[in-house]
C-alpha cells in the first residue's frame, strides 16, 4: 500500500518551509532513519528522515520549492510488507468497529464527524489528487491551529515619531533586529559579551545569536552548560567586576532557576552599597506562551520582574523597539530584564536604517491613535490589540493603542494622558490576570485618573490556569481578538 | 608534614579500597544478566514497542497531530527496559525528565493513553493537559515527566526520602541527562541523599549530547559516574546499549540501595538517534556518527542477534514485530480519534480543594 509522505512540521511554530533538496530519487529503497530530504524552516535547515523502510515511489514536490505548507504530500512511498500486519489483525473490519480496534494505517483522519472515510485510501490518493489538494491543505491547516495562532497579527504599529523624518526604512524581523543590536554594541564596547546555552556554536536555540560567534569569537560569545543559577551569577558577578554581560536564557521559564541572582544579587546591589557597586547586566530571552509547549514552558514573567525595585524591565513588540531598546539596555548602568517573545521573533517590521538606533527606556509608545477608547498592552498583546482596533474601527469605535514597551519604570504619564483623551480603557496582556501588569495599570487609573474614567477599566488576560497542552484548551486559555473586542465594547457600553 | 601523617601513596591506597568502587567491581566480575529465552523475548518486545511507538509519534508530529516539544527515546530503549525490569512493581518509584515516553512504556502502561496524551486528547493519561513532556502514572509509581532540566533529581530524592520515612523498603530511580548532570541542584541532592542514606539510584542517561552540545563542551568531568565521589556515592559505568548489562547493573545497585546503604550513581552510556526534539538542525554531529552507532551498537539488533543464537526462529521475531506494529497502530488510531478534552477541563485540577 502506498504511503503518503507529507511535509513535516519540524518545529512547534513551523507552518511552511522550503524543500531544499531531495537526497533520494524515485525507485530508491530506503530504511528507517535514512535522510529523505533537507528542509529549510525560518530557523534552520533540517534533515527529514524516513520512518519506515520502503521504496520511493514518486517525488511529488520538486526540490527547491519554496513555501511548501506543512501537511502537503511531498512524496509517495511504496510500502514493503506494510499490509502484512493489517491483513492478519483484522481482515474485514466490521462497519461499526471501535476506533481502537482498527488496524494501523496512514489514512487521512476522519474529521468533522459523519461517516469516517476509512476505506480506499488509494483512491483519494490518486484520482482526486489535484482537486483534493486545496481542500486537504485547509484541513491540515485546521489540524495545526493552536492557541498561539490567535496571537498572530499582520497589522503594523504606526511609525514612531522617535524615528527622525526622512530616514530610510528597511524590513527586518525581530530576530534580526535583536541580533544586530547585540552585534553593534559588541563592536562599540569591548566589555560587552554574551553567554548562555547554545548561543555560540548552535547559533542560538532560536537563532537570535546567529553569526555572533563567527564575528566575535569564543571569548565573547560563550556557550554555557545547562546551569542557569550558576551562569546568571557569573554574569552578575562579571558586571560587578566592570564588564557588560548579556545573559541569554533559552527561555525565561528557565530563569526561574536563576531568579535569586536576578533579584537578590543584581537588583539590590546598587542600593545596598549606597551606590558604590553597580550591576550593568542584561538578562534576555523569550518570555510568554509558545505553541503547545504546556504549563512549564509557557509563562509571562513580566509582572514578576516588574514588581522588583532595582530592576529595569523591557518587553518590546516590534523590530525597531526591540533593537533600539536592547541597545539602550546594554548601555544602561542598571540591571535589565529584557523580555522577548518566541512567536514574534519571525515577524517582519519596518526598521530605521540608522547608524545608532537607541531608544529611551521608560517611555510608552502610541502605536495607533484613536479617540473612543484606549487599549494598553505590551509585547505580543500589542499585535492582538492592533487587530482588534482595526476591526472595531469598522464599527465606528476608534481605539488608541498604547504599547508600554518598558514595564519598569512604567510610563504612567502616557497611560494617563491617553485616558484623559478617551476616558475608557482596556488592558490586554498575554499572561495570568492575577497580580498582573493589568492590575497595576488599573490601580494607576484608580489612583491618578479616577476623574477621567467614564467606565471601569477592564482587563483581557489569559485564563487563570496553568497553560494546558491540548489544542482546544490552549485556545481557550489564551487571549484573542474576540475577547478584546468584547471588552472594548463593554467599556463603551455598546 | 609530621611522620604520623599518611603519605600521598597511602592516601591513594585508602582511596583504592574505598567502598566507592565496590559496586563497579562487583559488576565487572559479572556484567550481564543471564536471561532465559522468555525473559529476553520480553525485553526485546518492550524495546521494539518503544522504538515503533516513537517512530509513530515522529510521524504524527510531522502531520501536525502532536505539537510543541516532543523528545524521542529512539536509541536509548535498553536503559529504561533494563533498569525498570529489575524494580518491584507497586513499590518502587521512577522519575525522569521530558524524554519520558519510553519510561512509561517500559512500565507496561497502555500505549493508547500515552499516544492520546501526545495528541492532547481527553483520554490521554494527563487528560491532554500535560502533553509529551508532562506525563505521570502515580498508579505505577511513575512520577513524571518534568520539563525543567534537572528538577527531577531533587524531586526523586524526595520520593526516596518518603520511602525511607515510611520504611516501606521502596527505592527510587531518578533518570537525568548528561546535560542535566551539570545543574547545581543535582549536587545538593547528592549531598543530602548520601548524608541521609536515601534509597535512590541516580541514573545519568549519557546520550553524549545536550541539545547541540557534546558532553566534552559542557562538562569538566565527562566520566559522570565519578561525580558522586565527593559525596561518597559509589559510581557505576554501564553500557546502556545492552539490555542485559543494564539489568545486571540494576540488580547490583538496587541490592545496595535497598540494603540501606545510601544512594548509587549510575552512568549509562547510550545514544539518541533522532534530534533533541522534533526541531533539531542536526549540525553538531555527522550522519556517519549516527549511522555508525545504529549499525554497530543498536540495542534492539543486539538482542535480536542474541535471541537467534538462542534458537529463536526469525518467524517468531517477525510475529513480535507484527504484534508491536499493530499495537502502535491502534494507539495512533485511538489517539487520533479520541475527542479533545471537554472545554470545562480548562478549570479543573488547578487546586484539589475548593475554598
Ligand atoms: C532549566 C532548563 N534549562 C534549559 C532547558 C532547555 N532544554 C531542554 S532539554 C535540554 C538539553 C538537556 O540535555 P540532557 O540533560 O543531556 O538530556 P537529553 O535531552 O539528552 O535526554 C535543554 C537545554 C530546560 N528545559 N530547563
Ligand atoms: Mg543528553
Amino acid at each position: 500500500m502506498p504511503v503518503e509522505v507529507k511535509m513535516p512540521a519540524l518545529s512547534p511554530t513551523m507552518e511552511e518551509g522550503k524543500l531544499a533538496k531531495w537526497l533520494v530519487k524515485e525507485g530508491d529503497e530506503v530504511s528507517s532513519g535514512d535522510v529523505l530530504a533537507e528542509i529549510e524552516t525560518d530557523k534552520a535547515t533540517m534533515e527529514f528522515e524516513a520512518v519506515d523502510e520502503g521504496k520511493v515511489g514518486k517525488l511529488v514536490v520538486p526540490e527547491g520549492t519554496d513555501g511548501v505548507k506543512v501537511g502537503t504530500v511531498i512524496a509517495i512511498m511504496a510500502g514493503e510488507d506494510e499490509d502484512v500486519s493489517e491483513a492478519s489483525s483484522s481482515p474485514e473490519p466490521a462497519p461499526q468497529a471501535k476506533a481502537d480496534e482498527q488496524p494501523a494505517k496512514e489514512k487521512p483522519k476522519a474529521k468533522k464527524g459523519g461517516a469516517p472515510k476509512v476505506e480506499e485510501p488509494e483512491k483519494d490518493l490518486k484520482a482526486d489528487e489535484s482537486k483534493a489538494d486545496k481542500a486537504s491543505e485547509k484541513d491540515d491547516k485546521a489540524e495545526l491551529e493552536t492557541g498561539t495562532t490567535q496571537l498572530g497579527s499582520d497589522i503594523k504599529p504606526a511609525k514612531s515619531d522617535e524615528v527622525p523624518h526622512g530616514v530610510n526604512m528597511k524590513t527586518a524581523t525581530v530576530r534580526e533586529a535583536l541580533r544586530d543590536a547585540m552585534a553593534e554594541e559588541m563592536r562599540r564596547d569591548e566589555r560587552v559579551f554574551i553567554m548562555g546555552e547554545e548561543v555560540a556554536e548552535y547559533q542560538g536555540a532560536y537563532k537570535v545569536t546567529q553569526g555572533l560567534l563567527e564575528e566575535f569569537g569564543p571569548k565573547r560569545v560563550i556557550d554555557t552548560p545547562i546551569t542557569e543559577y550558576g551562569f546568571a551569577g557569573i554574569g552578575t558577578g562579571a558586571a560587578m567586576g566592570g564588564l557588560r554581560p548579556i545573559v541569554e536564557f533559552m527561555t525565561f521559564n528557565f530563569a526561574m532557576q536563576a531568579i535569586d541572582h536576578i533579584i537578590n544579587s543584581a537588583a539590590k546591589t546598587n542600593y545596598m552599597s549606597g551606590g558604590q557597586m553597580r550591576c550593568p547586566v542584561v538578562f534576555r530571552g523569550p518570555n510568554g506562551a509558545a505553541a503547545r509547549v504546556a504549563a512549564q514552558h509557557s509563562q509571562n514573567y513580566g509582572p514578576w520582574y516588574a514588581s522588583v525595585p532595582g530592576l529595569v524591565v523591557i518587553a518590546p513588540y516590534d523590530a525597531s523597539d526591540a533593537k533600539g531598546l536592547l541597545k539602550a539596555a546594554i548601555r544602561s548602568e542598571d540591571p535589565v530584564v529584557f523580555l522577548e517573545n518566541e512567536l514574534v521573533y519571525g515577524r517582519s517590521f519596518e526598521l530605521p536604517e540608522l547608524d545608532d538606533h537607541v531608544l529611551p527606556i521608560g517611555k510608552a509608545r502610541i502605536v495607533r491613535e484613536g479617540t473612543s477608547v484606549t487599549i494598553v498592552s505590551y509585547s505580543i498583546g500589542v499585535g492582538v490589540s492592533l487587530e482588534a482596533a482595526e476591526k472595531l474601527a469598522g464599527e465606528g469605535i476608534e481605539v488608541e493603542v498604547v504599547d508600554l514597551r518598558t514595564l519598569r519604570p512604567l510610563d504612567k504619564a502616557t497611560v494617563l494622558e491617553s485616558l484623559k483623551k478617551t476616558n475608557r480603557m482596556v488592558v490586554v496582556e498575554e499572561g495570568f490576570p492575577v497580580c498582573s501588569i493589568a492590575s497595576e495599570i488599573i490601580t494607576i487609573c484608580m489612583e491618578e485618573g479616577f476623574d477621567d474614567l467614564d467606565a471601569p477599566v477592564l482587563r483581557v488576560c489569559d485564563e487563570d490556569v496553568p497553560l494546558p497542552y491540548a489544542a482546544n484548551l490552549e485556545k481557550a486559555a489564551l487571549i484573542d481578538v474576540d475577547r478584546v473586542i468584547a471588552a472594548v465594547k463593554k467599556v463603551c457600553y455598546r | 608534614m609530621s611522620n604520623a601523617e599518611p603519605s600521598p601513596s597511602e592516601i591513594a591506597e585508602r582511596e583504592e579500597d574505598f567502598a566507592l568502587h565496590s559496586l563497579a567491581e562487583k559488576h565487572a566480575a559479572d556484567r550481564r544478566y543471564k536471561a532465559s529465552k522468555e525473559e529476553l523475548l520480553h525485553f526485546y518486545e518492550q524495546m521494539l514497542l518503544i522504538r515503533r511507538f516513537e517512530e509513530k509519534a515522529g510521524q504524527l508530529y510531522g502531520l501536525g497531530l502532536i505539537g510543541g516539544f516532543c523528545h524521542l527515546y529512539i536509541g536509548q530503549e535498553a536503559v529504561a527496559v533494563g533498569l525498570q525490569s529489575a524494580l518491584k512493581g507497586g513499590l518502587d518509584s521512577v522519575i525522569t525528565g521530558y524524554r519520558d515516553h519510553g519510561h512509561m512504556l517500559a512500565y507496561g502502561i497502555d500505549p493508547k493513553v500515552i499516544m492520546a496524551e501526545l495528541t492532547g486528547r481527553h483520554s490521554g493519561i494527563s487528560k491532554g493537559k500535560g502533553g509529551s513532556m508532562h506525563m505521570f502514572s502515580v498508579e505505577h509509581g511513575f512520577y513524571g515527566g518534568h520539563g525543567i532540566v534537572g528538577a527531577q533529581v531533587p524531586l526523586g530524592s524526595g520520593l526516596a526520602f518518603a520511602h525511607k520515612y515510611r520504611e516501606d523498603g521502596g527505592v527510587t530511580l531518578a533518570y537525568f541527562g548528561d546535560g542535566a548532570a551539570n545543574q547545581g541542584q543535582v549536587y545538593e541532592s547528592f549531598n543530602m541523599a548520601s548524608l541521609w542514606k536515601l534509597p535512590i539510584i541516580f541514573v545519568i542517561e549519557n546520550n553524549q549530547y545536550a541539545m547541540g552540545t557534546a558532553v566534552s563542551r559542557s562538562s569538566a568531568e565527562t566520566h559522570f559516574y565519578r561525580r558522586g565521589t565527593a559525596f561518597r556515592i559509589p559510581g557505576m559505568q554501564v553500557n546502556g546499549m545492552d539490555v542485559l548489562e543494564v539489568r545486571k547493573a540494576a540488580e547490583i545497585a538496587i541490592e545496595h540501595v535497598r540494603g540501606g546503604n545510601g544512594p548509587v550513581l549510575m552512568e549509562l552510556n547510550t545514544y539518541r538517534y533522532r534530534g533533541h526534539s522534533m526541531s533539531d538542525p542536526a549540525k553538531y554531529r555527522t550522519r556517519e556518527e549516527v549511522q555508525g552507532v545504529r549499525e554497530k551498537r543498536d540495542p534492539i539488533e543486539h538482542a535480536k542477534t542474541e535471541l537467534m543464537e538462542m534458537g529463536v526462529a526469525e518467524a517468531s521475531l517477525k510475529e513480535i514485530d507484527k504484534r508491536v506494529r499493530a499495537s502502535v497502530g491502534q494507539a495512533a488510531d485511538f489517539a487520533e480519534s479520541s475527542p479533545e478534552p471537554d472545554a470545562s477541563e480548562l478549570y479543573t485540577d488547578v487546586l484539589v480543594e475548593t475554598y
